[in-house]
């Protein structure tokens, strides 16, 4: 690699139908790729397994708030109505589950929310405002009607040549090297 | 797992032609011509009739905030409501407005997990309607405690710590419905700016303006639509819905509460909870009505929102107002079955008393009304089911008005009886809620995508790999 040049980041491939990437990914699961995606604009059915990926984790932080939230009610109202200052509304219990349950389920539910929201940022690794992606004006289809693939070039298995006929030749896309600053 | 490099582009036998599905989309539209037509709509100018619309609505906004002022300023005694209906018109606008909220929540999240693809078409609209109702829904119970800064400060309606140490207390359904109330508000939120994050990219990827570049950049979080995203962010959606689908039907539950708990009579029943959560989603489907059917054919989105959605969410103002029906007659059953004289006559008072107007607008517009859509030809017949979408819309602000006035007018003691009449400032505040609602749909309208762009696309046949639209050469 040429030191005067900037640093490659990978090779970008468009494809123009649902079906040819899809082809494509399986086939780039199957040559042993790791650093590797495809962008679309719209989740593809069935893509996952194509790419190998493993299922989401999103909802393990969707359980911790969930968990999180209904202990917090409880104890929250258990705190301020027994302990803290032992209110006597009309004779009735001071703490019982039942009063507090309509509390402590919808802050289940909101900081389930807030886990599902924030651990999906957390996973995706969003905001990322800057990507060497969006260098490449073609790929501002990704979002319209194309379908993209990128190889990165951190990839062990990346090497520029044979990538790219790779991607030419066995997925029959147009191949474009994409760098970073 | 597929055998590599074989098992590619594998065509499903076709279906028989009985159960082949219409298109989602009509006339067979490309990938990019839905982007453009929707993203269109929020990048052109607004046509004319927007800005009329936008400042008629934000006369009316500016009408309800200046009446606020004048009820903080002067006291509730502004508002017509006194002993015995301490309860009137804000709580009525309270209830209208959150029951609205409900059908975007329903749309979005209870037909997601029905997998009802139809949703994809009316979802966006819906939430951003829910929202804004939320919203319009809030200001009443707020400003209708008068001191409202006692309101808001600590150790009332939120739980911190006040100067007498008291905290506040939790066997009240009210303060359940505080609760309630804004964990509805921030999970829809949530829920819909999830559901924009795509498209914002995709406008961000279109947009020519510095301006606009910036924003949509900046709230669309550097999406770039990777799969590996597209993974973490289904697995999310998916969770949201199953949050949401309890919480919406717990919100109107715990509204229900507010009335239910107490022991005035026609509101201590049990049918409460189940006949609020119906009425709530047939209002909401009255409202999407009303604001999707000018808003396809003004933006000649007709091939995307199409008939066969008029037609569907038709059957579900027939199938919810069946329900507020069966619940106004079990009702007066109980009512009379239940053997309390007070009870009785709580009902007979609603029917033939002094607010007998009010019951009887109620039922033509709710019980009779939804009743023509029994008819497929009425069903799809947009003007028609407009016009009857504004009645459900009048008849369920009425049902929320018997149900707190002529309950609360007249209960044990007849020498505590009274007549609630409305003063100007209660009016012309239910009317700028109005300007609220619509201003702010109408930014929506100008500024964000008004149907979901890339769940559009993803339930059309160019999506799906298996598909020969989607490109599949398939070998049968």
């Amino acid at each position: 690699m040429n030191s005067n040049r900037s640093k490659p980041h990978g090779l970008l491939a468009e494809f123009h139908t649902a079906a040819d990437i899809f082809e494509a990914a399986m086939r780039c699961r199957d040559a042993g790729f790791t650093k590797w995606d495809v962008y679309t604009p719209f989740p593809i059915h069935g893509m996952d397994e194509a790419m190998g990926l493993r299922k989401s984790p999103v909802g393990w932080f969707t359980f911790c708030g969930g968990f999180t939230g209904f202990f917090t009610g409880m104890t929250m109202i258990w705190y301020m109505n027994k302990f803290d200052y032992p209110l006597v509304v009309g004779g009735k219990p001071l703490f019982t589950p039942l009063y507090a349950f309509p509390v402590s389920y919808e802050m289940t539910i909101l900081l389930s929310a807030f886990g599902t929201l924030f651990g999906m940022f957390f996973l995706n690794q969003l905001p990322k405002f800057y990507n060497p992606l969006f260098k490449n004006e073609r790929f501002k289809k990704s979002t319209d009607d194309r379908f993209f693939l990128c190889i990165e070039a951190t990839d062990p298995k990346f090497g520029t040549d044979v990538t790219r006929t790779f991607l030419t030749e066995k997925c029959h896309a147009a191949v474009v090297e994409l760098v970073e600053d | 797992m597929a055998s590599p490099g074989k098992s590619v582009a594998v065509k499903a036998p076709e279906p028989p032609a009985e159960l082949v599905r219409e298109s989602l989309v009509l006339n067979n539209r490309s990938l990019g011509w839905i982007t453009n037509a929707i993203a269109g709509v929020c990048e052109k100018p607004m046509p004319i009739w927007w800005w009329p619309a936008f400042i008629v609505s934000v006369g009316g906004m500016l009408t309800m905030f200046s009446l606020i002022a004048y009820l903080v300023s002067t006291g509730v005694g502004v508002w017509g409501l006194n002993h015995p209906a301490a309860w009137a018109w804000d709580i009525t606008n309270f209830v209208f407005w959150i029951g609205i909220g409900h059908a975007g929540t329903l749309i979005s999240a209870v037909l997601f997990l029905l997998r009802q693809k139809w949703r994809t078409s009316v979802n966006r609209a819906a939430e951003a309607m829910t929202i804004f109702a939320v919203a319009c829904a809030g200001i009443f119970p707020v400003f209708h405690t008068g001191r409202v800064w006692f309101a808001l400060l600590p150790g009332y309606l939120l739980p911190a710590p006040n100067a007498n140490a008291i905290w506040p207390q939790f066997r009240s359904p009210l303060l359940w419905d505080v609760f309630a109330v804004s964990t509805y508000g921030t999970v829809s939120l949530l829920f819909w700016y999830v559901g924009l994050i795509p498209d914002l990219a995709t406008l961000r990827d279109r947009s020519k303006g510095v301006m606009r570049r910036f924003f949509y950049g900046l709230f669309s979080l550097g999406w770039t639509g990777s799969n590996r995203h597209w993974s973490n962010y289904e697995k999310a959606y998916l969770l949201l819905a199953g949050l949401s689908t309890p919480l919406v039907l717990s919100v109107h539950s715990i509204v229900s509460f507010d009335f239910a708990v107490s022991v005035v009579p026609g509101w201590h029943t049990t049918i409460f909870p189940p006949y609020f959560v119906a009425g709530a989603i047939f209002s909401g489907f009255g409202m999407v009505l009303t604001l999707l059917i000018p808003l396809r054919s003004l933006f000649k989105l007709e091939d995307i929102v199409t008939l066969r959605h008029v037609d569907l969410m038709c059957k579900v103002l027939l199938a919810t107002g069946s329900i507020v029906g069966y619940a106004y007659g079990m009702e007066f059953f109980i009512a009379w079955y239940g053997g309390s004289p007070y009870e009785l006559y709580a009902f007979k008072n609603r029917a033939f008393g002094p607010y007998w107007w009010s019951y009887w607008a109620m039922i033509s517009c709710n019980v009779i009304s939804p009743h023509f859509f029994w008819f497929k030809k009425l069903r799809t017949s947009v003007v028609f089911v407009w016009i009857v979408s504004i009645f459900v819309n009048i008849g369920m602000w009425f049902e929320r008005f018997v149900i707190i006035v002529t309950s609360l007018h007249r209960d044990y003691l007849p020498s505590s009886w009274g007549y609630f009449t409305p003063s100007w400032v209660d009016i012309m505040t239910f009317v700028g809620s109005f300007g609220l609602f619509m201003t702010l749909f109408l930014l929506f309208i100008r500024f964000l995508p008004v149907i979901a762009i890339s769940e559009v696309k993803g339930v059309t046949p160019q999506a799906d790999p298996h598909h020969p639209l989607g490109g599949a050469k398939g070998h049968h």
